[in-house]
């Protein structure tokens, strides 16, 4: 097992806020890892300094051994970073299947030319059928974002993340807001794509942390109070307070 | 029903000078020649603007480089001079006119390169900014006239036609105007196009993808600003004049009000809009000196009344009246 | 020396005018997110309705309460009519409803005032120079002006830093959404705001008729500048406002009177000094370009 993300140290400010408080953290290939931790305890912002949106005021970075942490967000994404957001972030006015052409887009390049027809580009839009094919999102291929459902929505966020082919995938609250049924079909997707990609998950759906994660840190205030096994954080006393001091979710 | 259009509406472009002359009425070849020029200029603004989302508040400066560009040649080609010393003048429009994009995608790209470091609000000022500067820049050049500009005495030459003649001068125009919306339509077809119009609808999602947002908005930013510079060498050749007063920020700020009114990021919007613009400026300066009042409320009610630009009224009336009917 | 510091008191008059201005549009962008090119509209407004007020009545001072009036409720009436359905909008729509009021007022003004600059009143008791220094004669009108940016300076940063609305404006400055949430009454938030900046400007248009002529377009002249100010100090920052029209004012009017003179000694007099009042026209623009490269929000943006 090498490791594909290093987190070493991290510490980000926000005037006198401690968002990001000294974390350091590892994902090793073939492993989902899960972070978990009370609203408000700096997941979403350790998530964007991850993929780059944010800067951390101290710490280092490493994506595949290679230090990233002054990098751009697309050099990262090129490194084989993919990422999908908490409150979906897609090309609204294009379709399902425009939204994946775009991300194949970005990954065969040749996207400075002015002269050529996009339409013609076969190789895209045959990628993009294909990464469609056998989705519950195939029958609404031709459909604009802003005509989906909220649970489809979660689902093309994780198409496009995938359609980019990351090496490693930071999934902000991908079950968030999904019904039971939707929720059961996403974990199914996860342990699959599990298997071949690993990934950070950022989620307060605790059945879903429990059946998917491999290892679990416990963020709190910024903080990385616990880190192990999922038997090992069920029965953490230290977790339990934490939590269920904030809220009754761990259960 | 849209090539139908196209093939219609060009087929009454190519006529236009001989139904005016038909009509005795010259001024008006005069008007829909000036309506070919700034669709050029407006449909390139509405490439960054409509298509790429970047609000540029100082269009007009490219469009008065571009014209400036046919003046200071056509001043060096009098005088025999070269200009720094070593570039000779011009009255050859195929050497005029490429220069002129030239030269306007070089500015834009000087501009953009700074400009397009920042966003929202400070983009718009700080594209003003640029072409307050490029404005007070050659209002300042007493060699090339200051304030009052240059007067080209004769327009530049092209294959020994007669240039003078207002038709032949809408011929070539109109000739440079269709090669200049294949092009852009080309463009919004790309694969350059496509990612453009990603960056519009959601930049942050496109970081994400992998796209670099910076590059391709300026690249972006350097066509729509040599598209300016190819209207401005037009509107030079056309008026036999250049002036400051071509990068005078109203005059981004009517670029605007074209692009709005025909509708924003619509392929055909810019042309409608300028035509609407100019049509609505002659016929109200026809009928009261006072017809920006006119202007500005009818302004007024297209903004806040529409989202979509003449278009999008009309959509609108439409609906409101099959309403009305039911 | 003597007319360094002339220009230098000129600077600061000029600064304290643009600030009046960009103070009332810094909020108006900095909590509405409006952008209002017809803030110099109500400039003019306030030019008009007080000096025609003073020349009909003869009296320089029954001239600003009907400056003041004129501009609020114009501010008002502009606020209830347009810029209230433009809080939505995006920037594109803002820029070209509020370009159309410019047009509408300027014509409004041609139409019933004319083309011509119209006569303007000093107050008697300004209008006499004195002798600030030896040697150095000052017009009083002038530190007039300057006196009364710095009270309004001060009565802003008050009534800011120690009065709840000034709270409301300072949290709406750094989060609009924020104070949306608190349930506090966003509307009538606005139009004070509105109005206040509305009262400003045409405070600062009245005070600047009688040493910069009242006509027509005499709003898009300062408004290009004010801009440069909001977005050089920082967008909803009246600190920003302040310290970059006093700058800004200051450097402008120190280049256009220096500069032609020290070019002079390198070029033809005619060259330099079209060139000379060329640069110095940039001046300001170059600075707010260089401001932006540094810092992209400006100098003192709210919430950064």
């Amino acid at each position: 097992m090498s490791a594909i993300l290093e987190i070493d140290g991290l510490v980000k400010r926000f005037g006198g806020l401690l968002a990001t408080d000294n974390v350091s953290l590892t994902v090793n290939t073939g492993e989902i890892h899960a972070l978990i931790g009370p609203n408000g305890a700096g997941k979403s912002t350790l998530i964007n300094q991850l993929c780059g949106e944010l800067t951390p005021d101290e710490g280092r970075i490493r994506l595949n051994g290679r230090d990233v942490t002054g990098m751009t967000v697309p050099d990262r994404v090129a490194m084989g970073l993919g990422r999908t957001f908490q409150i979906t972030n897609l090309l609204d006015d294009s379709t399902v299947r425009e939204n994946i052409a775009m991300a194949v887009l970005a990954l065969e390049g040749h996207n400075f030319r002015i002269w050529d027809n996009i339409l013609r580009r076969r190789s895209i839009w045959n990628q993009a059928d294909a990464l469609l094919t056998g989705t519950p999102l195939e029958s609404r291929a031709h459909v604009q974002v802003s005509g989906l459902s909220h649970g489809e929505r979660k689902q093309l966020e994780l198409l496009v993340a995938l359609a980019r082919k990351p090496r490693l995938l930071l999934l902000d609250e991908p079950m968030a807001g999904l019904g039971h049924v939707e929720s059961q079909e996403m974990i199914t997707r996860l342990q699959e794509i599990g298997q071949t990609t690993p990934m950070l998950l950022v989620e307060h759906d605790m059945d879903a942390v429990f059946a998917l994660a491999t290892r679990i840190s416990v963020l709190v205030y910024g903080r990385i109070i616990a880190s192990g096994t999922v038997d090992h954080i069920r029965t953490n006393p230290e977790v339990r307070e934490a939590y269920l001091g904030a809220e009754d979710e761990l259960c | 029903m849209q090539k139908t259009l196209i093939v219609v509406g060009l087929i009454v472009l190519l006529l236009v000078p001989t139904l005016t002359d038909l009509a005795g009425q010259p001024a008006l070849l005069s008007l829909v020649t000036r309506i070919l020029i700034y669709s050029i200029a407006a449909a390139s603004l509405n490439f960054i603007l409509g298509y790429g989302g970047m609000v540029s508040f100082g269009h007009a400066a490219f469009f008065g480089v571009g014209g400036y560009v046919v003046g200071i040649l056509f001043v060096h080609h009098g005088s025999g001079e070269p200009l720094l010393g070593f570039i000779p003048g011009s009255n050859q429009l195929l050497v005029t006119l490429p220069l002129a994009v030239i030269v306007a995608g070089a500015f834009a790209g000087l501009v953009g390169a700074l400009s397009l470091r920042t966003s929202g609000v400070q983009f718009i000022m700080i594209t003003l900014a640029f072409a307050q500067m490029l404005y007070f820049l050659f209002v300042s050049l007493k060699t090339y006239g200051g304030e009052d500009g240059i007067i080209i005495r004769r327009s530049n030459e092209l294959f020994g036609l007669d240039m003078r003649d207002k038709a032949v001068m809408y011929y070539v125009i109109l000739v440079v105007w269709a090669g200049f919306f294949v092009l852009l339509w080309r463009l919004i077809q790309s694969s350059f196009g496509t990612v453009i119009k990603g960056i519009r609808q959601n930049e942050r999602r496109m970081a994400a993808l992998g796209f670099a947002p910076y590059r391709y908005k300026l690249y972006a930013f350097v066509l729509a600003g040599a598209g300016a510079g190819l209207a401005g060498a037009l509107m030079a050749n056309f008026l036999r004049f250049t002036s400051p007063d071509m990068l005078h920020w109203s005059k981004s700020g009517e670029l605007m009000i074209m692009v709005i009114l025909g509708g924003v990021g619509s392929f055909f919007g810019p042309i409608l809009g300028a035509g609407a613009f100019l049509v609505l400026e002659s016929f109200l300066a026809g009928w009261s000196e006072h017809w920006p009042l006119a202007l500005g409320l009818i302004l007024l009610v297209v903004v806040l009344g529409t989202k979509g630009g003449l278009g999008g009224l009309i959509g609108k009336l439409a609906a409101w009246a099959t309403r009305g009917r039911t | 020396m003597i007319l360094i510091l002339e220009q230098l008191l000129n600077g600061l008059q000029y600064g304290v005018m643009l600030f009046l201005l960009a103070a009332g549009l810094t909020l108006i962008f900095g909590i509405m997110g409006v952008i209002n090119l017809a803030h110099g509209s109500l400039y003019m407004v306030g030019a008009y309705a007080g000096t025609w007020v003073a020349t009909a009545t003869g009296s320089y001072w029954l001239g600003l309460p009907a400056a003041l009036a004129a501009a609020a409720l114009t501010g008002f009436a502009i606020e209830a009519l347009v810029i209230r359905r433009l809080y939505a909008r995006d920037h594109l729509d803002q820029v070209l409803a509020t370009f159309a009021l410019i047009l509408t007022f300027n014509q409004l003004i041609i139409l019933g005032f004319g083309r011509q600059p119209v006569f303007t009143l000093m107050p008697e008791a300004f209008a006499v120079s004195i002798e600030l220094l030896p040697g150095l004669f000052y017009p009083p009108y002038r530190l007039l002006i300057i006196a009364t940016g710095l009270v309004v300076a001060l009565g802003l940063y008050l009534l800011i830093n120690r009065t709840k609305i000034g709270m409301l404006v300072r949290a709406g400055a750094t989060n609009r959404d924020m104070v949306r949430a608190l349930g506090v009454d966003i509307r009538l938030l606005y139009t004070i705001v509105f109005g206040l900046g509305a009262l400003l400007a045409g405070l600062a248009g009245y005070m600047a008729g009688p040493i910069s002529a009242v006509q027509v377009g005499m709003g898009e002249q300062i408004l290009l500048a004010t801009f440069v100010v909001v977005v050089v100090g920082g967008v909803g920052s009246i600190k920003g406002a302040f310290v970059a029209g006093l700058m800004l004012g200051i450097i402008d009017t120190m280049l256009r009177a220096f500069l032609p003179g020290l070019l002079r000694h390198v070029m033809p007099a005619s060259e330099a000094d079209a060139l000379g009042i060329g640069i110095a026209s940039m001046g300001i623009y170059l600075l707010m370009a260089l401001v932006l490269l540094v810092r992209p929000k400006g100098l003192f943006a709210a919430g950064a």
